[in-house]
């Protein structure tokens, strides 16, 4: 009970700290404005640790976050090789394979305008389907081993990304084609001079939703089949064995590589469109 | 008009394609059951078929095409047989049989839309809170953002079994995860589209020293609808794969999640690739649906043509 | 003036087809430009100036009549690179810098890496841009861009310089600094210029010869060979002379303009 009054008592705290932060004086600062949900994160943490203790809730339930972490420092080499499976082989190898093909596409597409009005409509329609269906169907195809996974994450980043790279390669305006056309460019001259760099920020808004598609395409898909190894795998074999904290420790890994991943695009994105208005600081 | 003829030849195309795949996917099993059933087949010995490539396997033996279109577990069903299962498992089943995709898609459904409905109402509610507080936006907007890299997908299986440990079974658990997954997207657009509004529309209402909540009801909330709604297309299909996911573990019976994982389970092909257009039949009504609604209002509103 | 027209336009028609039905943009548009001749085109909007001037770039296709620039069809002249052409807004590119935008022609038309770097120099002096090189579009003012995109159409040297209302988004005393340095400019460098504008003041003050035109159809009302001599400082606006000028030009838009 003391725990949990402890709990409720440092909510309150925190937020009345933050909230002076936040209408004070410092407010703009960059320090400021990292510490505040900072704050709010390391409280939420505690306040979990905590109730868990205060209830004594069974790990089957919650695990604190203590027993998570104590669980993610003790099974380095399990988390390392699930990691290696899932992220390394299944997710970038899918997302590497996936956005090339895509790419090389919507070049493709692009030179012929039926076959731009056609395949985008398509390609629209199908982005929105839940694609990670297609898993049990890629894992019977191309058996358990990363090999499947990395289909399923290609068919999902595909679509999307395709459909950003043609809208970003038609993201010219009539004044710059025209300028192109008064020097006599040629279609290749255009493309690598006016659109493709015009088509940028398209382009890395695909790879980032892609980034994020490609490790749930890689955890989802091994759920239908994997070998005895990898996220996906050790997540549903875990919830079997109602090893809770062992479940928390591969959604950390996970949140932490996912997070990594669309940092590093969203890292280069800063640097190759500084000058993007939405970039420019 | 103009996009009607192209789409309608890029679709033929890749059924033609979906078609012409077919043999080479199917061609072993079919040779070597016409073989059994006393065909001529080339070549002759099993152990050389198993070597060989499909594709020239496929070129040796073109009696055996048509074959590879009407096998009960082929590797990849062709369209018209997924469309005579849909058929078969639709219209020829009540509704209420266990053997219905309809009743299956209305267990997906109903947990789609309930969690939407929940993640949606607490996603905007969130917002409003957000851009009201400065404390609130400066501590939960960071992680409302970073939240959206996370596979938030993966903890599916836990929140299943979790609940079921507590005795909560169905419709719930399943809708939790629906609800959590179009969270997200909702409140950082409806954040975006409370705040879309720009200074001078403020500076206007400032000078008729119109209140908070009377700034809200006449300026942000109406600038905020054409963002809502965008989130809102991405939060019903992120709702429907969140029910299907939740459906896969702990061996449930029932939805079209279930239907996929029985289906892979035991070879079904069939049963795969029909559940598998159902979810996207499923996914494009919804987001059809919302755009729907969305264009109807936002017309209403005057926002769009 | 030299007798070889530079630009030559006869009984030129353009009607663009239209949802509400045929639009007249040029009707029967007969004129001669010569060699470094700078020549405005004013009238209210949709009297076809700025199509005039598309089609002379070859990026209109005129639909009946006869133009010819430097003796070949637009479409030729375009593929000789034969005109250098300055858009209403600057459009540079804002992932390159004024460097990298004035060498995009240079680096298309094949000129070598050390020519490329000599000319941007040789240019970016001329519209007095030296050492804002390595800035930016967005990092300067938009009489800094807009400079910066006549360097561009400069860099690579043709004989002619096509302007679609180049300082038209400009304010007045930008607007004033940049007519006195293109005319600087024209002098120094010879070049046949067409030039469109909707400000009356800007092409008496500019022009050898100022077009005047009328919408609906789109056609030429009048012709007027400007008298001021070459030398013109910014004040000469206040002339005798240059008002009766722009008060010629002021009745020939009058006349062609129905207000209704």
């Amino acid at each position: 009970m003391i725990l949990i009054i402890a709990a409720l008592a440092l909510w309150a705290i925190m937020w009345t700290v933050n909230v002076r932060l936040a209408n004070g004086e410092s407010a703009g600062t960059s320090t400021v404005r990292l510490l505040v949900p900072l704050l709010f994160g390391l409280t939420l943490l505690a306040m979990w640790e905590l109730v868990v203790r205060g209830l004594e809730l069974p790990i089957v339930i919650l695990p604190a976050p203590s027993v998570i972490a104590e669980r993610v420092a003790g099974s380095g080499p399990t988390l390392w090789v699930d990691f290696k499976q899932t992220f390394l082989k299944g997710a970038l190898g899918g997302y590497a394979i996936g956005c090339t093909a895509a790419f090389l596409t919507a070049i493709l597409v692009d030179r012929w305008d039926f076959l731009r009005r056609g395949l985008l409509p398509v390609g629209s329609f199908v982005a929105a389907l839940p694609i990670v269906g297609t898993a049990p169907i890629l894992v019977m195809w191309y058996g358990f081993d990363w090999h499947s996974k990395a289909a399923v994450v290609v068919l999902m980043v595909f679509f999307p990304m395709l459909v950003n790279i043609v809208a970003g390669l038609q993201d010219t305006t009539q004044m710059q084609r025209d300028l192109m056309k008064t020097y006599a460019a040629s279609y290749w001259q255009g493309l690598f001079k006016l659109r493709l760099p015009a088509a940028m920020p398209f382009i890395f808004n695909g790879l980032k939703i892609s980034s994020t598609l490609a490790m749930i395409g890689a955890i989802v898909a091994e759920f239908f089949g994997s070998p005895i190894v990898g996220m996906g795998f050790r997540i549903s074999t875990s919830v079997g064995q109602l090893a809770l904290d062992m479940v928390w420790a591969e959604i950390v890994v996970a949140a932490l590589a996912g997070s990594a991943f669309y940092g590093v695009v969203a890292l280069i994105e800063r640097r190759l469109t500084f000058w993007h208005p939405s970039q420019r600081r | 008009m103009r996009t009607i003829l192209p789409v309608a030849v890029v679709v033929a195309a890749i059924v033609a394609f979906w078609y012409l795949a077919a043999i080479p996917m199917n061609i072993h099993f079919a040779v070597t059951s016409a073989q059994r059933a006393g065909a001529e087949v080339t070549p002759e010995s099993g152990a050389e078929r198993r070597n060989m490539g499909a594709i020239a396997l496929a070129a040796r033996n073109p009696a055996q095409w048509t074959d590879s279109w009407t096998q009960a577990k082929p590797r990849l069903p062709v369209p018209h047989q997924v469309v005579a299962e849909l058929w078969r498992t639709t219209a020829l089943q009540h509704p209420a049989s266990k053997q219905s995709l309809v009743y299956h898609g209305w267990v997906t459904l109903s947990a789609t839309v309930v969690g939407f409905a929940i993640g949606t109402g607490l996603g905007i509610l969130l917002a409003i809170g957000i851009v009201h507080s400065r404390a609130m936006d400066m501590s939960v907007m960071p992680w409302a953002i970073a939240s959206q890299t996370i596979p938030i997908l993966a903890i599916a299986p836990m929140i299943i079994v979790v609940l079921n440990s507590i005795g909560v079974q169905g419709l719930i658990p399943k809708a939790i995860i629906s609800a959590y997954l179009s969270f997200f997207p909702v409140v950082v657009g409806m954040v975006k589209g409370l705040r879309s509004p720009d200074a001078m529309q403020f500076d206007l209402l400032k000078t008729y020293n119109a209140s908070r909540s009377e700034t809200f009801w006449k300026l942000r909330l109406p600038a905020s609808a054409p963002y809502l709604f965008a989130s809102l297309k991405v939060g019903i299909a992120a709702s429907l794969v969140g029910a299907i996911v939740g459906e896969l573990p702990t061996g449930a019976s029932r939805g079209l999640g279930a239907r996929l994982l029985t289906g892979s389970y035991y070879g079904q092909t069939v049963q795969i690739w029909s559940a598998l257009f159902a979810t996207a039949i499923l996914a494009a009504a919804l987001v059809a649906i919302v755009a729907g609604i969305e264009r109807a209002t936002l017309k209403r509103m005057g926002l769009a043509t | 003036m030299t007798q070889v027209p530079v630009i030559e336009s006869k009984n030129l028609d353009l009607t663009f087809e239209t949802a509400d039905g045929p639009v007249a943009a040029l009707k029967d548009v007969s004129l001669q430009i010569g060699a470094g001749e700078f020549v405005s085109f004013i009238g209210p909007s949709g009297c076809g100036k700025t199509t005039f001037l598309r089609c002379v770039a070859a990026l209109e296709e005129p639909t009946g009549g006869s133009l010819t620039v430097n003796g070949m069809s637009p479409e030729e002249a375009r593929k000789a690179r034969a005109y250098g052409y300055v858009f209403q807004a600057a459009g540079l590119y804002p992932w390159r810098t004024i460097a990298k935008n004035i060498r995009l022609p240079l680096e298309i038309m094949g000129f070598s890496r050390a020519e490329q770097e000599e000319r941007v120099n040789r240019v970016l002096e001329l519209v007095d841009l030296a050492g804002f090189g390595g800035k930016y579009p967005w990092q300067l003012s938009g009489g800094m861009q807009q400079r910066a995109s006549i360097a561009r159409a400069l860099s690579f040297d043709a004989d002619i310089l096509l302007m679609d209302e180049p300082f038209g988004a400009l304010d007045e005393i930008v607007r004033d600094h940049l007519n006195e340095e293109l005319l600087k400019l024209w002098a120094r460098t010879g070049k046949t210029i067409g030039f469109v504008t909707h400000s009356i003041p800007e092409a008496v003050y500019l022009s050898t010869k100022i077009v005047v035109m009328s919408p609906r159809p789109g056609r030429i009302t009048d012709v007027i060979e400007s008298t001021l001599p070459q030398e013109r400082p910014l004040d000469i606006r206040d002339t005798p002379e240059f008002l009766e000028i722009a008060h010629r030009v002021r009745d020939g838009l009058r006349a062609g303009h129905a207000y209704d």
